[in-house]
């Protein structure tokens, strides 16, 4: 009773009046009451208990269009909806390829420059083109969609509507009627036609227009016709009109790829080029529908509303796009029209008794919805998924030491606190790599000379990665001893794989080499204690970066602190990412730090790196450190065009070698992929190639939703609090004005 | 009137055209057309070819004042300048760098600014007037002493950490509210009450401090003690007199912000997860985007005018010797 009570006093106060005790207990009952539901879950309560993963994004993706999409937060979609020929094995490692939308692995045959075939084992000197024959799986459907439906008569209903009836919708799901059609060969070789057109500008075009016989030519045909097909639009429509013309591909014959029949097509490709079948797993080889691209050409579709390929995906895998809002929320649903895929029967060692294998054999996939949710601050992020609301997370560097504790031999283990949610840990060595590049072309740093190399190696020791990884990365890294990371052919472990220009091998691990050494080849490279050993001059270097802020200062002075150890001045010059590009472009930098990914598990694409020809001052290639070396081109023209196995395994050693030796990079880390997932989820394995492993996940909602209940129950009593708490000021408050007005005889008035 | 309005539409044209030039000037002082392809296609396997069709797909393959080559009138209309400025004045802002209607994203994203922007706004207001008049009222009483107390401290404190301490608390630690989403009709009450209460508790110490110095200085005036002297209730005299008289200061602080609550809250949307416009001028200055960047400045430089000259009329409002000249 003493709470109504209470309650009553403080209502007097306010009223001058009674209020009735029951409604005060009611406000209080519902308070302290209520029902049983968690009050702060953020999503739909009629989701609940369903078959839906969620997941969250940073960055909102620029397209979706398979032609164009290239980074990682778009091909986390666009994975899911387009089935290109090819897929990594979802379970093995090394990464394997297999196939996707091809009914199996593409045949190849080469040809001399007559088109003469050749035998598989013919020189690769004589090999003129390789044609890559793919057979379709047939039975493969689109997922539904206007731009297939058709009336009575079969006539396409949405594909020939004029500004004014494209008016009448706003959405996809504003049309009436879907359709579908079966995917076939024809369909893949439009899209490849796509990779040339002038307004999609595909970021690949430049690379592989090189490789596929005809695809430069089509580019520049295109490029007149569509100019002209502009112009006609433009007059006819006016210039501020936000629409295109629509070129029908199909009759722009690609003379390198060519339709066999309704499953069958080839390419053919210049020269040898083994990586050529990476590509075939990546989206930019996916098949795209004729009828997607006209009904989206239709006038009006992108004014305002819009309805673009490049946001509203039409493909045929297990997932379609249902929900396009990249500010707040996407969502993927299972695509009815997708079939014929299984979970894989057989992976890597050890997936067996960590369960991955429980699934095979079943179709695919498990769940029906997935909700990608924006979360741009980690905060939120990391502190939903402790709630339950996100079934996966990874680990910012400020709640790492929340989620995961790191014993003296560096091993990684989960707190006690993520133990007991049933939270298990997930780490992968990325197929990255990190690094400090000298510019070959600089006049100290850069060439072949003894000093120059003498002086590269010298920092080469005298900065500690394994210091870096601790201190800035929580030790999610290992140390580089070359540009080849963990996982990709050619890598070597253990004391074989030593950079012995870096280390020696002690105790049965790599030991940096001493600072005394560092200072001998210091002194080598004319420069004794730090200083030119002619004028006595200081030696300064000079690192091009674009860090800035609070978080960059203690990296900056950490970098500047390793060249101090040998009594070398380091300068930053801090620049805008614009200026940074342009700076290495034109070879005009000493030092920069540079990071890349890889495109495909094959170690020519980081040995490429490196290679003379991809010299970024002289051809704009990726070889930002402009290193060349002859022996070195001439052994990676060669290991490029081999197949795995021990003579290329040989060569690139070889190579790796040469590399550490000559030093044009100071090897910096393979950041390690740590992630967390809820005990809810099943079947997830970490993998840095293939992006399409939604559909191999499981879920048990109705244990999520357990623990959801259980973990957020509302906490009701500081409502109460500070129910009393407005209710106590405002009681004292008009007391007090009262009492003024009393004091000062005006009251009443 | 009319001819105050006109007289000042006229000024509002020539400040949107300086905005316009400057903003324009600004931005391709620090990016180059390349510079903006590049970040475009990405920083793998670009070619020079690429950027040169990225450019020409978007139209910044033009001079960016003058085209030399141009016959007639078109040396100064085919340019980056006028085409991609002049239709701003329509109100046509056009695609973004990704292809995206701008005017469908102002819309789309305005309605979640708005829901957040306009109760912490109005409840914020209410509430610092309320404690501001409650100071006033007990000036140099033990109230006021710690009520100035607390506000400095308030102010003292960064805005992050209301964000962060309410997520913990509220969300995380009571389990009341989500921490952060957003939701369509009545449902987006249980996202934005969190938002809201922090967006109120980080603007109630510097609020309800200048309100408070407001009401003091009106107090201090001779026709509050003549109110007093003809034994008026401190209840009339403070909110009959002293509160119209603070009006006019209130208004030239208040209704110049009320049409840029449009354009959002930067670190308020990014932490609660509220899909509105306070990031996206942001985002688009990171993608080197031109055309949102143009089309948000202008916007803003509207909205800013629309301000003051509500915030004029406003005055002839409350203080009928305010008269248009």
């Amino acid at each position: 009773m003493l709470i109504p009570s209470i309650l009553r006093w403080f209502a007097t106060c306010l009223s001058g009046h009674r209020v009735p005790a029951g409604l005060c207990l009611a406000l209080l009952g519902l308070l302290v009451g209520g029902c049983d539901s968690v009050w702060n879950d953020p999503y739909p309560a009629a989701e609940r208990g369903a078959n839906i993963l969620y997941s969250s994004f940073v960055d909102r993706p620029k397209t979706l269009d398979p032609a164009r999409a290239y980074a990682e937060d778009e091909w986390a979609f666009i994975q899911q909806i387009y089935v290109p020929p090819l897929q990594y094995h979802y379970l093995k490692r090394p990464y394997e390829l297999v196939p996707h939308g091809a009914a199996q692995m593409p045949q190849v045959r080469y040809f001399d420059e007559r088109g003469k075939p050749l035998p598989d084992d013919a020189a690769q000197k004589d090999i003129a083109w390789s044609e890559y024959e793919i057979h379709v799986r047939p039975g493969m459907r689109f997922q539904p969609h206007p731009a297939f439906a058709v009336d009575a008569g079969g006539r396409s209903r949405y594909l020939t509507l004029d500004a004014g009836a494209v008016g009448r919708y706003r959405t996809l799901a504003d049309f009436e009627a879907t359709g579908t059609r079966e995917v076939t060969a024809e369909d893949y070789v439009y899209q490849i036609r796509r990779l040339a057109h002038p307004r999609l500008t595909s970021p690949i075009f430049g690379h592989i227009a090189h490789y596929i016989e005809g695809l430069d030519a089509l580019g520049k045909r295109l490029a007149t016709d569509y100019a002209k097909a502009v112009a006609d639009y433009q007059a006819t429509h006016g210039k501020a009109d936000p629409g295109y013309p629509w070129i029908d591909l199909r009759d722009y014959p690609l003379a390198g790829v060519t339709v066999v029949d309704r499953y069958t097509y080839r390419i053919r490709v210049r020269g040898v080029y083994p990586q050529f079948v990476y590509w075939l797993a990546m989206p930019f080889f996916a098949p795209m529908a004729v009828e997607a691209e006209q009904f989206y050409a239709q006038r009006g579709m992108n004014n305002g509303r819009n309805l673009t390929l490049d946001w509203y995906p039409v493909g045929s895998g297990p997932y379609m796009l249902t929900v396009n809002n990249p500010n707040a929320r996407m969502v993927l649903e299972r695509n009815p029209n997708f079939a014929g895929e299984t979970y894989p029967a057989e992976g890597a060692p050890g997936d067996e008794a960590r369960g991955l294998l429980a699934d095979a054999g079943k179709p695919i996939p498990f769940i029906e919805r997935v909700v990608f949710s924006r979360e741009k601050e980690s905060i939120p992020l990391w502190n939903k998924f402790l709630q339950g609301y996100y079934d996966r997370s990874g680990i910012a560097s400020d709640t790492f030491d929340q989620a995961v504790s790191v014993g003296f031999e560096g091993q990684a283990s989960l707190t006690d606190e993520m133990k007991a949610k049933g939270i298990a840990l997930q780490t992968s060595v990325a197929t990255s790599t990190f690094y400090l590049a000298f510019n070959f072309l600089d006049p100290v740093v850069g060439g072949e000379s003894d000093a120059a190399r003498h002086l590269r190696q010298a920092l080469s020791i005298a900065v500690d990665w394994e210091e870096y990884i601790a201190i800035f990365a929580n030790g999610r890294g290992i140390a580089g001893m070359g540009p080849l990371p963990p996982g990709i052919f050619g890598f070597v472990e253990g004391e074989a794989g030593v950079n012995r220009t870096v280390y020696d091998w002690v105790d049965g691990k790599p030991r940096r080499k001493s600072l005394d050494e560092a200072r001998h080849l210091l002194a080598q490279a004319g420069f004794p204690n730090g200083r030119d050993a002619k004028s006595g001059a200081p030696l300064v270097l000079y690192l091009d970066t674009v860090s800035r802020g609070p978080e960059s200062k203690s990296v900056l002075d950490w970098y500047r602190r390793q060249f101090a150890k040998l009594d070398i001045q380091l300068e930053v010059r801090l620049t805008d990412w614009n200026r940074f590009q342009e700076k290495i472009r034109q070879g005009r930098t000493q030092l920069f730090f540079l990071g890349w990914n890889a495109d495909y598990p094959d170690p020519e694409n980081f040995m490429f790196l490196l290679y003379g020809p991809q010299a970024r001052a002289q051809g704009g290639g990726e070889n930002a450190a402009n290193y060349r070396n002859a022996t070195y081109d001439a052994m990676f023209q060669r290991m490029q065009a081999m197949p795995n196995g021990p003579e290329r395994q040989a060569i690139i050693t070889d190579m790796v070698h040469l590399l550490q030796a000559d030093a044009p990079w100071i090897w910096g880390f393979h950041p390690k992929d740590y992630s967390l997932v809820h005990d809810w989820v099943f079947n997830l394995k970490p993998s840095k190639m293939g992006q399409n492993g939604l559909k191999y996940l499981r879920i048990d909602a109705e244990r999520r939703e357990a623990q959801r209940s259980q973990w957020n129950q509302p906490v009701r009593w500081p409502l109460v609090v500070l129910l009393l708490a407005l209710v106590f000021s405002a009681g004292l408050a008009r007391r007090a004005w009262r009492r003024r007005d009393l004091r000062l005889g005006r009251a009443g008035t | 009137m009319t001819s105050y309005l006109l007289r000042r539409l006229v000024y509002a044209l020539v400040i949107l055209l300086a905005v316009n030039l400057l903003t324009f000037m600004l931005f391709f002082v620090v990016n180059t057309p390349d510079d903006m392809a590049r970040m475009q296609l990405g920083s793998k396997r670009v070619t020079p070819e690429a950027i040169e069709r990225w450019k020409q797909e978007k139209g910044y393959d033009k001079p960016r004042w003058h085209n030399p080559e141009a016959p007639g009138i078109e040396q100064f209309t085919r340019t980056i300048f006028f085409e991609k400025s002049v239709r701003l004045f329509l109100f046509e802002f056009g695609n973004d760098i990704d292809g995206r209607s701008i005017r469908g994203e102002i819309l789309d994203r305005a309605g979640p600014s708005l829901a957040l922007a306009v109760p912490v706004f109005l409840v914020g207001l209410a509430l610092n007037v309320t404690f501001a008049l409650a100071m006033a009222l007990f000036r140099a009483s033990v109230l006021d002493l710690w009520g100035v107390v607390v506000c400095i401290a308030l102010m003292s404190i960064s805005s992050l950490f209301y964000i962060i301490s309410g997520q913990y608390l509220v969300s995380k630690a009571f389990a009341l509210v989500p921490i952060s989403g957003f939701s369509g009709g009545w449902d987006a009450l249980r996202f934005l009450a969190l938002p809201i209460l922090v967006g109120v508790a980080a603007g109630i110490g510097s609020g309800t401090r200048f309100y408070r110095t407001l009401f003091l200085e009106e107090m201090g005036r001779d026709y509050v003690r003549t109110a007093r002297a003809k034994g008026l209730p401190e209840s009339a005299v403070m909110f009959r007199h002293v509160l119209r008289n603070a009006l006019i200061p209130i208004l030239t602080g208040v209704v110049a912000v009320i049409p840029t609550l449009f354009m959002g809250s930067l670190i308020a949307e990014s932490f609660f997860g509220v899909p509105g416009l306070g990031s996206y001028t942001i985002d688009a200055i990171q993608s080197q985007d031109f055309s949102v960047v143009r089309s948000m400045v202008y916007l803003g430089s509207v909205l800013y005018i629309v301000g003051l000259v509500l915030t004029d009329i406003s005055y002839t409002l409350v203080d009928p010797r305010v008269r248009f000249e």
